[in-house]
């Protein structure tokens, strides 16, 4: 039995980071993929309140939301693998977990807009307001990084795992949508990061192929087509 | 220990989520200033400290600004060691970082749009309001607090429901937490606002009744206007 279990599948960017987190902390875990459009007793026991993946269980606890699970594993973990996640001090952490509430509250929510985005003047709008959201973290990495290839410095911190899940989904949007979204021209040091990120023998283990997410966001555009069409029949 | 220590919070006196950090702050005997700002008119300080939002509360320590409620809590804790708010043990302190986010993602929005809406919407609010009440309630079982013996994490993020919510359902005319339903968090609100520290640190009710009164007036006036 193992102890660590982890509820979901990398096709997630909330299920991506905590599997990121685990791999940079270099700790074994039982990988339990959800059935899309069912969702297990295993789940519902264990999320009773949101019913929804990523779930850490660790020696039969729960804990859920993705934020909460890195801190949590960076905790139970502090110095395994490449090191602690967090950064050392309070104001840097504070501003790791500043920008994480801004990714998740307010850049996550545009990318997803960008998707769902049913007219020419939607997508346009919800591209801007993406792009302006990438462009205050591009200002952020500049000064996080100070120079160093990550938000956490030298090492892959706290928000370079919050952020960097979206990096495969943005790809695969651009491709797909045939747009650019972290424009290279205003955001070069965020592209840098990319790169770095990418490169990561952590992040590596556990990214999920390019090719792989590009077909399951054509699959999900195609059912949400599919479900309007079918709506106004 | 640093010789001395500048704290300032950047606040608005009715507003719960500036409560939270000087009710923390509090609870640590950390001496602060008050820096009371006006939201019609907000000062350059905090455009300076909160560029990304323009929002109270920011917690401004030596000159660094820290915004968010959440967070300032959290770092808070972290710098300020004595009568911890958070607890040590990793499941336990990742539960009550859970609730304060569900506190402030599902349950606070569902309460405060209750109270100022109409009709069917208002019927839909106030389901999803009560559903979460009940969430909170059972997850407060037959303790005194979220935090255990004392006044923690959960706690703090949960005082919007020890007072502000009183007086909206108050201003809506409607009932939203009652002892029938949810007796753990009435007992909760007892407790919590008995504490001389919570006491200290809340505005005054009658205050707070006659800001919000007239907020319902000015909507009101607003439909009026329409017709």
């Amino acid at each position: 039995m193992a102890a660590v279990k982890l509820i979901g599948s990398p096709i997630s960017p909330f299920v991506l980071r905590t599997m990121i987190a685990l791999s940079l902390k270099k700790v074994e875990y039982e990988l339990l993929p959800e059935k899309l459009g069912e969702k297990s007793e295993l789940l519902l026991k264990s999320n009773p309140v949101y019913k929804k993946i990523p779930v850490l269980i660790h020696h039969d606890r729960p804990i859920c939301e993705s934020a909460v699970i890195v801190e949590y594993i960076d905790q139970v973990w502090p110095e395994s693998g490449y090191g602690a996640i967090l950064p050392a001090d309070a104001y840097h952490r504070a501003l790791h977990r500043f920008w994480t509430f801004y990714v998740d509250d307010k850049l996550f929510p545009s990318l997803v807009a960008i998707g769902k985005a049913e007219t020419e003047e939607a997508k346009a709008e919800a591209v801007e307001q993406f792009r302006a959201g990438l462009r205050l973290l591009e200002e952020a990495f500049v000064k996080l990084s100070e120079g160093k290839a990550f938000f956490g410095g030298d090492q892959v911190g706290f928000l370079d795992v919050m952020l960097g899940c979206f990096v495969v989904w943005i790809e695969a949007m651009e491709e797909v949508l045939s747009l650019e979204l972290l424009e290279e021209a205003t955001m070069p040091a965020l592209h840098g990061w990319v790169v770095s990120f990418r490169a990561h023998e952590a992040v590596k283990e556990v990214m999920p192929e390019s090719g792989k997410v590009v077909e399951f966001f054509k699959m999900i555009r195609a059912m949400r087509m599919k479900a309007a069409a079918d709506a106004t029949n | 220990m640093a010789e001395a220590e500048q704290v300032k919070v950047l606040r608005f006196w009715a507003s719960p989520w500036s409560f939270r950090v000087e009710l923390a702050l509090k609870l640590k005997g950390v001496p602060h200033e008050k820096v009371e700002e006006d939201l019609a008119n907000k000062s350059p300080l905090l455009l300076a400290s909160n560029p990304i939002h323009k929002k109270i509360p920011v917690l401004l320590h030596n000159g660094k600004a820290i915004p968010e409620s959440l967070i300032i809590l959290e770092y808070i804790d972290e710098t300020w060691t004595d009568n911890p708010i958070l607890p040590k043990a990793p499941h336990e302190r990742g539960m009550a970082r859970f609730w304060s986010r569900f506190i402030d993602d599902k349950c606070v929005g569902a309460c405060w749009m209750s109270c100022w809406t109409e009709g069917e919407t208002q019927q839909m609010f106030m389901e999803q309001a009560r559903a979460c009440l009940r969430i909170l309630d059972d997850e407060l079982g037959g303790r005194r607090f979220f935090g255990g013996e004392s006044i923690g994490l959960v706690d703090i993020s949960a005082s919007f429901f020890a007072l502000w919510l009183g007086v909206l359902q108050e201003v809506a005319g409607i009932s939203l937490i009652n002892g029938e339903e949810f007796p753990n968090l009435c007992r909760w609100i007892e407790g919590f606002v008995a504490s001389d520290v919570v006491t200290e640190c809340l505005p005054p009710r009658d205050k707070l009744l006659a800001v919000f009164q007239s907020k319902k007036q000015a909507i009101l006036a607003t439909k009026s206007m329409v017709y």
